[in-house]
C-alpha cells in the first residue's frame, strides 16, 4: 500500500541568556562538571528558584517572529519524574497555559509554499546531562553533570503539517535560522543548543485519519532529522503491509547506523502530576510590553529577502543568501550603507568575502578582517579607477591578511592604475611590434585575437593599465 | 472503599517509595480513611470559584539576567553519597 | 534570675550596659543546654566552639558601641532552617549527615545582627507532625510536663524557650507548627502573613503554606526578632515587597476601641472545658480593656482540614522529590540499578508520617484524581479566605483557642492520623487564608498544662495583634510563669 508520512516536530532550543533560568549561574558550555552550579540548580534543599526575565522576552520575541498570539497570564508547572540528572525531582515548565499559542511558518519546498502551524511556544528548564565518563573505577554507574541543569529552553512544537522528510527539513532551517535571528539561541546543534524529537506517523495516501505516531528522539543535525525520518517511514510501513499495528512509543535514533530503536522498558507509564509551582508567581505580559519587544524585533528573513529585491534590485538568489543569516546580512548592508551599489556589494560579498572566509577555516563573518567599512573603501578605489577589478581582488587578498586599509596596500605596492593615455600607448606598440603574427591574423577578420592582445599589455603593465585606455588604443592602432 | 491496595502500591511507584506488606496495608485503611474524610469538600458547590494557589496575590517576580556566581564544584560535591571526579555518581538504569 | 531566664531585651540591656558579655551569656546557656536538654530532646545539634566564637565576636561588637537588638543573644533553630557549615536534618534520616553550604535569608539575617546560633532544634520530620513524635531524632518532651508532648512540628523550639535552653528560636509554621507548640509550651508564638518573611533557606514542607516566625518568652521579643527577620527578599519570588513597621514601637497601641471578633466555629461543642474556661477569662479582659467583642462566622471552617492535608501533602510529595540520593544525604546500602537506589533510599530516610504524607499527595496530583482531589481543595481555600475577608471587614481582630485540648500525652494520638490531623482545626485556617496569628500564654489547666490564645490578623496586620497580645500579657503575666524543670 501506498502511504502518507505525517510528522509534527517538537523542538527545544536553550536561549542564550547569560544566566540560567531560575538562578544565577552561567550557561556557558564545556565547563568542568558541576562548576557552574549553586543550591538552587543542584536542587539543593531550602533553594528558592526566581525567574529570567530575560527569557520572558526572549519567549515573546519567539512568538512574535512565529506569528504567535502571547499570553497574558502565564503559571509555570512542575513536572513531576524521578531522573538523576533532574535534580529536583521535578522539572519546572509550562502546562495548560503556554506563553505562545496558535502560531505559524511559512516554508517553500519545490518553489511552492505551506504553511506549518504552531501549536504552541513554552518556556521551561533544562535538564543536567546523564554521562558514562571514561572513568575506570566506576565500571557500569552513571556519572551525573548538573552544568546543564537549570539552562533556558524554549520548546516550540508544530502542528502535525509535515508530509515529507523535505518539508521536515525545511520547517527545521526555518526556525533554526529565525531563532538565530532573533539572538535568542546560538543554533549549535552539536552542543544541543537546538534539538529536535519528531512524532511521525503513516496512513494510508487519500485518508485523513493519521495513523499511531512514535516519538523519535536525539537528532542531532538536520543530516539525521531525514535519516530518521526516512528510516522511520520504512519501518512503519512495513509493520502495516504486513498487517501489524505500529505501537505509540518513543524511540531513539542511532546516528552510527542511521535506524531508530525503542525506548520501551526504560521508560515507565508517566504520570507527571503537573500542577502549578508554589514557589513561582504568575508573570503577566501586558500589552505594552508586548509591543516593546515587538518594536525591537529585527527584521525578519523573510521581510529581508523581500526587501533586498524590490528595494535594492537584487536578483532573487543573492537576497536569499544575503538574507539567509543575520550577521552576513548586517555585513552586507553595513557595506551597501557606504558604497551604495547593492550588486556590485552583492557580487564581492558572496565572491570574494565567502571564499576568503571559506578558506579561512569557515571563518565567522563577524571576525571578518576586512570589515564593512574596508570593503567600501576598496570598492570606492575601484570605482574611482584607481585600481582595477583585478587589482581589487590582489588587493582585498592583502587586506585579508593582513587587515590594513586599501589605500595603503596600494601604495605600498605601487598599485595605483595606470590610465595616463601616453605610457600605456607605449606599452601598446610594443606589443603589437613583437606580436606581428598576430597582429595579420586580426586584421585578417580574427578578431578572437584581441584579448591576446589586451592580456599582453595587461601582462606588461603587471595589471594595472586601465582595461578601458588598453581597449581603446587596441582598437584605434589596429583598426589604423 | 476509596482507595485499593493495588493503587496504593501504583502510588507508591510514582512516589519511589519501596513499601512493606505491612505497610501498604497500613497505608491502604489509612488512606482509605482520610480520603473518606476529604470526600466532605463535595459538599461545597464551587462551580465558577477560582482556585487559590496563592493567599496573597503576586506576580511579576523577576531577576535580571546577571551572573551571581556557583558555589564551585568541591561545595557541589561535598554532600553527595558518591562521586567520581568532578561527577555525582549513581548506578546504572537496570531495565 | 538566670541569664539563661532572660528575655531578649532583659540580655540585651544587660549586654549594652556590659553587666554580662554574651560569652557569658552563650556559656549559661550552653551549660543549661547541658543540664536540662538530655531530659526534654530539644536539639538535635548543639553547636558549642562555634556559639562561643560567635559570641566573642558579638562582644567585640558590643565593646565597639555596634550593638543591634540581637547582638550576642543565644537563640536556637528549628533543624528545618539551612545553616551553612551546620548539619542540617530537618528531623529526618534522610538529611541526617547533610552540612549546607549556604545560610538562609532568615538565618543571614540573624547573623547580621550579630545573633549567636547555639545549635539547630528537634522537630517533626520535614515539619510534619503536630507532635513533635515523628522526629527521627526522637520525640521531644514538654517541660512543663514530661509525659506530654511539646506540640508541633517546632516543638523544639517551643520546648526550648519553655526549658530555657534559648533565649529566643526561629520555628517555622505550615498548619500550626509554631502557634501550636507554643501554645503547649507557654511561650509565644507568631506566624506572619504569607510573603511576610523569606522561605529561601527554609527546607520546604508546603511552599504555598509555609511561613517562618519567632517563638519567644514575650511579645516584646516577638515584636523584636519579627522585625529582624521580615522583609523582601528577592531571592523568594513569593516574598512580598511591603515596608516592615516597627513593631516595637506600636506595642503600646492599646486595645481601647479595637473591634475582635469570636468566630462562633471555634467556640464549639467537644473544646476541652479548661480550654474554654481561658477563653472566656481572656474574653472578659479584652471587654474590661475598652475592646469590642463581637461574634462573627467563618462559615467554611469545618472544611480547612480537609482542604489543608490535600494542598499540602500535593506540594510535599513533589518538594520531598529531591531526596533521592543522588546529590546529597542517605543512599540505600546494596542497591541493584537506578530504581532500587531512589526506591529503597527513600524507604529507609523518610519514616512512616512523612510516607504517608506523600503517598497521599502524590495521590491527589495523580492522572484522573488532580481535578477531583488538588483543584477542588484550591477551590475551597479560595472560599476559606473569603471567609476572612468578610470577617475582617467587620472586626480588626479575631480572638480563637488554638488547639481544641491542652497538651496531650505521647503516643496517645499516634496511632489514629486523622484524629492527630483534626487537633489542628483552629490554626489551619491561618495557614489557608495566608494571614498572620500569634499564640500566647493564657493560662493552665487544672493539671497545670499550658493553654495558648490565638489571635488572628489581617493580612499583614502583625503590628495589630502584637499590640493586641501586648495588651493581655501585661494585664495578665502568665508568661512569666516558668516550667518546673
Amino acid at each position: 500500500m501506498k502511504y502518507q508520512v505525517v510528522i509534527g516536530l517538537e523542538v527545544h532550543t536553550q536561549l542564550t541568556t547569560n544566566t540560567k533560568i531560575f538562578c544565577g549561574c552561567s550557561t556557558k558550555f564545556g565547563s568542568e562538571p558541576n562548576s557552574q552550579t549553586c543550591p538552587v540548580c543542584l536542587g539543593f534543599p531550602g533553594a528558592l528558584p526566581v525567574l529570567n526575565r530575560q527569557v520572558v522576552e526572549y519567549a515573546i520575541r519567539a512568538g512574535l517572529a512565529t506569528n504567535c498570539s502571547i499570553t497574558q497570564r502565564n503559571v509555570f508547572a512542575r513536572k513531576n519524574y524521578f531522573y538523576p540528572d533532574l535534580p529536583k525531582g521535578y522539572q519546572i515548565s509550562q502546562f495548560d497555559l503556554p506563553i505562545c499559542q496558535h502560531g505559524h511558518l511559512d516554508i517553500e519546498v519545490e518553489g511552492e509554499t505551506k504553511r506549518i502551524g504552531i501549536t504552541r511556544i513554552h518556556m521551561e528548564e533544562d535538564a543536567g546531562k546523564l554521562v558514562h565518563a571514561d572513568i575506570s573505577e566506576v565500571g557500569d554507574d552513571s556519572c551525573v553533570d548538573l552544568n546543564r541543569a537549570c539552562t533556558p529552553l524554549l520548546e516550540i512544537v508544530s502542528e502535525p503539517d509535515m508530509r515529507s522528510p523535505d518539508e521536515a527539513i525545511a520547517y527545521l532551517k526555518k526556525l533554526h535560522q529565525i531563532v538565530m535571528y532573533l539572538g535568542i539561541c546560538d543554533g549549535n546543534l552539536e552542543e544541543g543548543s537546538f534539538r529536535c524529537d519528531a512524532n511521525v506517523s503513516l496512513m494510508p495516501v487519500g485518508s485523513t485519519v493519521f495513523g499511531t505516531r512514535a516519538e523519535l528522539k536525539n537528532i542531532n543535525s538536520f543530516k539525521f532529522i531525514k535519516q530518521a525520518i526516512e528510516y522511520e517511514i520504512e519501518r512503519q510501513a512495513e509493520i502495516l503491509d504486513d498487517g501489524g499495528k505500529v505501537i505509540q512509543e518513543t524511540r531513539l535514533f542511532d546516528p552510527n547506523t542511521g535506524t531508530t530503536r525503542s525506548m520501551r522498558g526504560k521508560e515507565e507509564a508517566h504520570d507527571y502530576r503537573y500542577f502549578p509551582d508554589p514557589d513561582l508567581v504568575p508573570v503577566l505580559i501586558a500589552d505594552q510590553w508586548i509591543e516593546d519587544v515587538r518594536a525591537e524585533l529585527p527584521e525578519l528573513p523573510e521581510a529581508k529577502r523581500a526587501r533586498y529585491v524590490t528595494e535594492l534590485g537584487l536578483p532573487e538568489y543573492d537576497a536569499e543568501v544575503l538574507a539567509s543569516s543575520r550577521e552576513l546580512a548586517q555585513y552586507y548592508e553595513e557595506t551597501v550603507a557606504l558604497f551604495p551599489q547593492a550588486k556590485i556589494v552583492s557580487n564581492w560579498v558572496m565572491g570574494e568575502v565567502a571564499r576568503a572566509l571559506n578558506d579561512d577555516n569557515n571563518r565567522s563573518i563577524t571576525d571578518c578582517p576586512v570589515t564593512p567599512a574596508l570593503l567600501a573603501d576598496l570598492l570606492k578605489l575601484m570605482e574611482k579607477g584607481t585600481i582595477s577589478g583585478k587589482i581589487a581582488k590582489t588587493v582585498f587578498d592583502e587586506m585579508y591578511k593582513t587587515g590594513k586599509a586599501p589605500e595603503r596596500i596600494v601604495e605600498e605596492k605601487g598599485l595605483v592604475q595606470v590610465s595616463d593615455t601616453g605610457a600605456i600607448e607605449a606599452m601598446v606598440d610594443e606589443v603589437l611590434n613583437n606580436n606581428p603574427g598576430q597582429v595579420e591574423q586580426y586584421r585578417g577578420g580574427k578578431e578572437t585575437v584581441f584579448g591576446f592582445f589586451v592580456g599582453q599589455v595587461m601582462r606588461a603593465s603587471k595589471g594595472k593599465a586601465n582595461p578601458a585606455v588598453v581597449n581603446e588604443l587596441l582598437l584605434k592602432k589596429l583598426k589604423a | 472503599m476509596k482507595i485499593t491496595r493495588a493503587e496504593v502500591e501504583h502510588v507508591a511507584r510514582l512516589a519511589r517509595l519501596e513499601l512493606t506488606d505491612a505497610e501498604l496495608d497500613t497505608f491502604t485503611g489509612q488512606m482509605d480513611g482520610i480520603l473518606a474524610y476529604v470526600e466532605k469538600l463535595n459538599a461545597l458547590d464551587t462551580d465558577g470559584i477560582v482556585p487559590t494557589s496563592h493567599a496573597v496575590p503576586m506576580e511579576n517576580a523577576f531577576r535580571a539576567d546577571e551572573p551571581t556566581g556557583s558555589i564551585g564544584v568541591e561545595n557541589a560535591l561535598a554532600n553527595a553519597p558518591q562521586r567520581a571526579e568532578s561527577f555525582f555518581r549513581v548506578p546504572k538504569v537496570i531495565e | 534570675m538566670e541569664i539563661f531566664d532572660l528575655t531578649i531585651h532583659e540580655l540585651h540591656d544587660k549586654l549594652k550596659a556590659k553587666e554580662v558579655s554574651s560569652v557569658e551569656a552563650t556559656r549559661a546557656m550552653l551549660d543549661r543546654i547541658e543540664a536540662v536538654d538530655s531530659q526534654v530532646n530539644a536539639y538535635i545539634t548543639v553547636t558549642p566552639e562555634q556559639a562561643l566564637v560567635e559570641a566573642e565576636a558579638a562582644d567585640r561588637r558590643i565593646a565597639a558601641g555596634d550593638i543591634a537588638p540581637l547582638t550576642g543573644i543565644p537563640m536556637g533553630l528549628k533543624d528545618i532552617f539551612i545553616t551553612k557549615g551546620v548539619r542540617t536534618t530537618c528531623g529526618s534520616r534522610i538529611l541526617e549527615n547533610f552540612v549546607p553550604p549556604y545560610d538562609g535569608t532568615a538565618v543571614a539575617k540573624l547573623k547580621e545582627q550579630g545573633a549567636v546560633i547555639v545549635g539547630k532544634l528537634n522537630q517533626d520530620e520535614f515539619a510534619m507532625g503536630s507532635s513533635n513524635e515523628s522526629s527521627y531524632f526522637g520525640p521531644v518532651k514538654n517541660p512543663w510536663n514530661l509525659e506530654c508532648t511539646p506540640g508541633g512540628s517546632s516543638g523544639g523550639s517551643a520546648a526550648a524557650i519553655a526549658a530555657r535552653t534559648a533565649t529566643a528560636t526561629l520555628g517555622t509554621d505550615t498548619g500550626g507548627s509554631i502557634r501550636q507548640p507554643a501554645s503547649h509550651c507557654s511561650c509565644v508564638g507568631v506566624k506572619p502573613t504569607y510573603g511576610r518573611v523569606s522561605r529561601y533557606g527554609v527546607i520546604a514542607y508546603a511552599s504555598s503554606l509555609d511561613q517562618v516566625g519567632p517563638l519567644t518568652r514575650d511579645v516584646t521579643d516577638a515584636a523584636i526578632l519579627l522585625g529582624a527577620i521580615a522583609g523582601y527578599d528577592p531571592k523568594d519570588s513569593t516574598s512580598v515587597n511591603t515596608p516592615v513597621p516597627d513593631y516595637l514601637a506600636g506595642l503600646k497601641t492599646g486595645v481601647k476601641g479595637l473591634k475582635i471578633g469570636l468566630p462562633k466555629q471555634y467556640f464549639i461543642e467537644g473544646l476541652d472545658p479548661d480550654v474554654k474556661r481561658a477563653m472566656e477569662e481572656a474574653i472578659a479582659l479584652y471587654k474590661s480593656l475598652g475592646a469590642e467583642l463581637r461574634e462573627v462566622s467563618l462559615p467554611h471552617t469545618e472544611y480547612a482540614v480537609a482542604t489543608y492535608y490535600l494542598i499540602a501533602t500535593a506540594e510535599a510529595s513533589s518538594n520531598l522529590a529531591r531526596y533521592d540520593g543522588v546529590r546529597f544525604g542517605h543512599r540505600a546500602d546494596e542497591i541493584r540499578g537506578l530504581k532500587e537506589m531512589y526506591a529503597k533510599t527513600r524507604a529507609e530516610g523518610f519514616g512512616s508520617e512523612v510516607k504517608r504524607r506523600i503517598m497521599l499527595g502524590t495521590y491527589a496530583l495523580s492522572s484522573g484524581y488532580y481535578d477531583a482531589y488538588y483543584v477542588k481543595a484550591q477551590k475551597v481555600r479560595t472560599l476559606i479566605m473569603q471567609d476572612f475577608l468578610n470577617a475582617f471587614n467587620e472586626v480588626d481582630v479575631l480572638l480563637t483557642p488554638i488547639a481544641p485540648t491542652p497538651p496531650f500525652k505521647i503516643g496517645e494520638k499516634l496511632a489514629d492520623p486523622l484524629q492527630m490531623y483534626l487537633s489542628d482545626i483552629f490554626t489551619i485556617p491561618v495557614n489557608l487564608a495566608g494571614t498572620c496569628g500569634i499564640s500566647i500564654p493564657a493560662g493552665f489547666s487544672a493539671a497545670g498544662l499550658p493553654i495558648g490564645l490565638q489571635l488572628i490578623g489581617k493580612p499583614f496586620g502583625e503590628a495589630t495583634i502584637l499590640s493586641t497580645a501586648y495588651a493581655f500579657e501585661q494585664e495578665t503575666q502568665w508568661h512569666l510563669k516558668k516550667a518546673p524543670l
